[in-house]
């Protein structure tokens, strides 16, 4: 038989030092016990026979998919929402545990609806319940940045994978500051909602469509391949992205509307950093769609947030929701505001980082590490160690300081379990009362429990498969 | 004197780890005793019986309990304890600025094609190594305590896929001349190894060699992988192997007797293959492993030579008992010293009631502790306790050298085995080319009273001898 070259050593370090003694290569695996209680599970699923399998075609799904931007539209005609029905972030959630930003965002949605004329009236409606109904953007093909209500009059971008022909759909992104997504409802922010569902959505839908036409739809993965190399992660900056999707874009909306109107949304558009964001979301969401309903796959296809909870999805599991309470986000603060101002975690931006964006790629947007309170070899560490509970890597998203090795993607609820490593987000913050905005950003993770309990039922669905 | 017990939840290191730390800590100045280890039932127990009252604790809390003249000294303890822990840190054996990978899974992006050597508590080993499948690597399953059906469920996926699990419980393999495990370092040759037993491989590898024949390799399939239940999967992928290289004239297989269905399964595989395949079966009324390998010699043309034997400076001749207690860090030097034993009593017609034999690497003494080749301590308060017995006739020990093991075994034994009155056998497994010398291991242990074999069954036989004689000049 051959001598082995290398020996990789999971264990104890005495049996790696005997192989080296002997001049054979050896790699230390720095193994540590799992998450309490969940050896069995571990054991259950890794000896899943639909596992490894599952796995692999769960993340060449996901790969595979291309997203294009092929129109805007009101929600209410490509989701059907109807006057009442309002989507927000994160699981399922009532009024009844809603927190502060949803509350706000929800009750500006009702005043921007015209079911009241002042958002606190919509309070009383929201806690009656009767004519209004709550259910979570994913539940519908759909991602909301922060509290993520959408209402049936917002604007929203479509994306669709060309080969499948399957839809996400997103709202277009209000700015920073004093903004619904944040929980704020000041006139200001209805006033400049109204404008975007007047001026901003139709020029956009006709900029979007004619530039379809004359030269194919916008590609919103290729966007993202190219922004991740100017500094970009994707959830927390935004910039080049957001001068790309301008760059396609602004000639045909130059053709597309009123001088003063293009001028305006141009001026909006520029100024928001973040603009891109409502596009890489939903590109996320296609692309790990896509995964979905994979038996025997621990694949997290979802990590969404409402404000109070904090939920994933797992390929495996169908639409089942696995929970716990969201986190507070250590980060840093603007203004006066500080850790007493801010509300637990909320939105479904993390999408970005079960995609392997956002936290996940960290080291390749060093520009920002400050601003979410960390330094650039905190960067490079934190995208290495989630290549630790991924399933592969992204080979169009590459990391140029890391060698150009691809993001780290599909989150492995079993690794995750393995190494108590937890998925790291980049977020905002909003502030805990309803109107406030965001108070701040930083880092987050979920709630540790939820991956053992996600794991708990795979191992469940392995056992009863036999 | 002050006691100090604490547990620290959350934080984990290895057995081996821990022994070093404890030694450490316990060399500290004022500190009479110290122990630092994982909360394991067992573990419990041995604090229990070192003095110290340990609280309610879970396998997965870290117990720092240190006894020493005043608090002065248990502070220094304290202090030691942090720095031995924070010393044993594992360095990545990247780049400085890379940490180690967290799985099997991950290292081997890096590494693919590597072997996969898991030592990992049992609960997690199953998990690794089906990491180590999935990367279409072949893994040594070192860890002990694996579930059976685990063990069933990872060699059929290693079956499908052809590749190979050796273990779990494999204590021992030479792979294409690399020793992985407690494996002797011996000279490349004609014979090929396939063991259910790890310290029986030892022992087969210590005689060839002294014999002068080489084996290249030596695969391990754990103990359990001729029984009904696993059905010899390893065992057959091991023959395939060993088969397939040309170098290998002569394949042993060396296991307890198969159960009968797998037997006649594995007779035939082995009838179907280009090379012999010798089984070399170990149980009561079966030939003794010095048997097996004197039949392989005859086989392979080569000589049979005398098996060396070392006597004692000054033998021991104390104590009056009459019974025999057999101390052993290998399963299979135990079980056949058992055999060898109880066999040569029954022939002369007198009682084997009394006389015990213990295996120290028995996964009862082995949860969260190193195994007994690497840690002592259990072993050796055992050989004090039996030394001081006046029912005690002989005692009988066996000691194993190679990588892996303790790096100076006879410095630990020969002081405790100078204070035994009763006459004292070693089987010393081992080659002249390990790193503890064999040579050098035989002379100390000789120095202080112990009879030194290289036949772990010659030892059983010479120690029935000494018994025996004893009692004739008693009656």
């Amino acid at each position: 038989m051959d001598t082995p070259t290398t020996v990789v050593n999971v264990g104890t370090d005495l049996l790696a030092a005997a192989v080296e003694a002997q001049a054979a290569a050896v790699t230390r695996v720095d193994w540590r016990p799992p998450m309490p209680g969940t050896e069995d599970d571990l054991v259950a699923v890794a000896t899943d026979p639909l596992r490894a399998d599952a796995n692999v075609r769960a993340l060449t799904a996901m790969l595979e998919v291309q997203a294009t931007l092929v129109d805007v539209a009101p929600a209410s005609e490509v989701l059907g929402l109807e006057r009442g029905q309002f989507l927000h972030a994160g699981p399922p959630i009532g009024w009844d545990r809603a927190a502060g930003p949803l509350r706000g965002a929800l009750m500006g949605g009702a005043a921007l609806e015209g079911l009241v004329d002042d958002p606190e009236d919509a309070v009383a409606l929201f806690e009656s319940g009767s004519s209004v109904s709550l259910e979570p953007c994913h539940h519908r093909g759909t991602v909301g940045p922060m509290a993520g209500v959408v209402t049936p009059s917002m604007w929203m971008w479509v994306l669709e994978d060309q080969r499948t022909g399957r839809r996400t759909f997103c709202s277009l992104n209000e700015g920073l500051g004093k903004v619904l997504r944040y929980g704020a409802y000041s006139p200001e922010v209805l006033t400049r909602l109204r404008w975007m569902g007047d001026v901003l959505g139709p020029l956009l839908q006709r900029a979007v469509r004619a530039t379809t036409e004359s030269q194919g739809p916008v590609d919103v993965t290729g966007i993202l391949t190219q922004m991740l190399q100017m500094g970009d992660e994707a959830h927390n900056r935004n910039r080049a992205g957001t001068l790309m999707l301008l760059r396609d874009l602004s000639p045909a909306m130059v053709a597309a509307g009123d001088p003063a109107d293009v001028a305006e949304a141009l001026r909006f558009v520029g100024g928001n950093d973040h603009f891109f964001l409502n596009l890489a979301m939903p590109a996320c969401k296609l692309a790990l769609d896509a995964a979905r309903g994979i038996e025997g796959s621990t694949m997290v296809v979802a990590m969404a947030r409402n404000g109070t909870d904090f939920g994933i999805q797992v390929a495996g599991t169908g639409e089942e929701w696995f929970t716990g309470p969201a986190q507070l986000a250590d980060g840093l603060y603007l203004g006066d505001f500080g850790p007493d101002d801010a509300n637990p975690d909320i939105g479904d931006s993390a999408i970005t980082e079960t995609a392997g964006i956002g936290g996940f790629a960290m080291a390749t947007a060093p520009a920002i590490v400050r601003f979410v309170g960390g330094s650039v070899p905190d960067a490079l560490a934190t995208t290495r160690r989630m290549h630790e509970i991924t399933l592969g890597e992204n080979p169009r998203w590459s990391v140029p300081v890391l060698e150009f090795q691809g993001t780290p993607t599909g989150i492995d609820v079993a690794r995750v379990c393995r190494t108590g490593i937890l998925p790291q987000i980049n977020t905002g913050m909003a502030g805990k009362v309803a109107g406030v905005g965001q108070v701040g950003a930083g880092l987050v993770t979920p709630p540790a429990e939820i991956f053992p309990a996600a794991l708990a039922r795979l191992a469940e669905l392995a056992r009863a498969r036999g | 004197m002050t006691t100090h017990v604490e547990l620290r939840s959350g934080a984990y290191a290895d057995s081996v780890t821990l022994l070093q730390v404890s030694r450490d800590v316990a060399a500290t100045e004022g500190v009479e005793a110290a122990q630092v280890a994982m909360a394991t039932a067992l573990n419990v127990e041995v604090l229990g019986g070192m003095g110290f009252d340990v609280p309610p604790a879970s396998p997965n809390d870290m117990v720092v309990a240190i006894r020493a003249a005043d608090d002065d000294a248990v502070r220094r303890g304290l202090t030691a304890v942090d720095q031995a822990l924070a010393g044993a840190v594992r360095r990545p054996s990247g780049p400085a600025e890379l940490a180690a990978h967290r799985t099997t899974a991950a290292a081997l992006r890096d590494t693919p094609g590597a072997l996969v050597l898991v030592s990992t508590p049992g609960a997690s080993a199953a998990v690794e190594a089906m990491d180590a499948l999935d990367a279409g690597c072949d893994v040594m399953l070192f860890s002990d305590n694996v579930p059976v059906e685990q063990e069933i469920a990872i060699k059929r996926v290693a079956h499908e896929r052809g590749l190979l699990v050796m273990g779990p419980d494999c204590g021992t393999a030479v792979v294409g001349g690399l020793g992985l495990g407690f494996a002797n370092v011996v000279r490349p040759g004609p014979v090929g190894i396939v063991a259910a037993s790890g310290t029986g491989c030892q022992q087969l590898l210590a005689l060839l060699d002294h014999a002068g024949v080489g084996v290249t390799s030596a695969l391990g399939v754990g103990g359990r992988d001729l029984s009904a239940e696993v059905g010899g999967l390893a065992t057959r992928e091991a023959l395939r192997r060993l088969d397939a290289d040309e170098s290998v004239e002569l394949v042993v297989v060396v296991s307890k007797p198969p159960a009968p269905e797998v037997a006649a399964e594995i007779e035939a595989y082995a009838a179907s293959l280009g090379t012999p395949v010798e089984l070399a079966l170990l149980g009561a009324g079966l030939p003794d492993l010095t048997v097996a390998a004197e039949s392989v010699l005859a086989r392979l043309g080569h000589e049979v030579p005398t098996w060396p034997v070392r006597v004692p400076g000054a033998a021991h001749m104390g104590g009056r008992g009459d019974l025999l207690h057999g101390l052993f860090v290998g399963g299979t030097n135990c079980s056949e010293a058992r055999f060898v034993v109880e066999s040569a009593l029954a022939m002369d017609g007198r009682s084997t009631d009394g006389h015990t034999f213990t295996d120290f690497g028995d996964d009862e003494y082995t949860s969260g502790r190193a195994h007994p080749m690497i840690d002592p301590t259990i072993r050796l308060e055992h050989l004090e306790r039996v030394g001081a017995d006046d029912r005690t006739g002989v005692v009988l020990l066996d000691v194993v050298l190679g990588h892996g093991a303790e790096p100076d075994p006879a410095t630990a034994l020969a002081p405790v085995i100078a204070q035994v009155p009763q006459p004292v056998v070693v089987t010393l497994v081992g080659t002249d080319h390990d790193p503890q010398d064999r040579h050098r291991q035989s002379e100390a242990l000789a120095e202080a009273g112990a009879e030194v074999h290289l036949s772990n069954a010659g030892a059983a036989r010479r120690a029935v001898e000494l018994l025996t004689d004893k009692m004739g000049g008693g009656s």
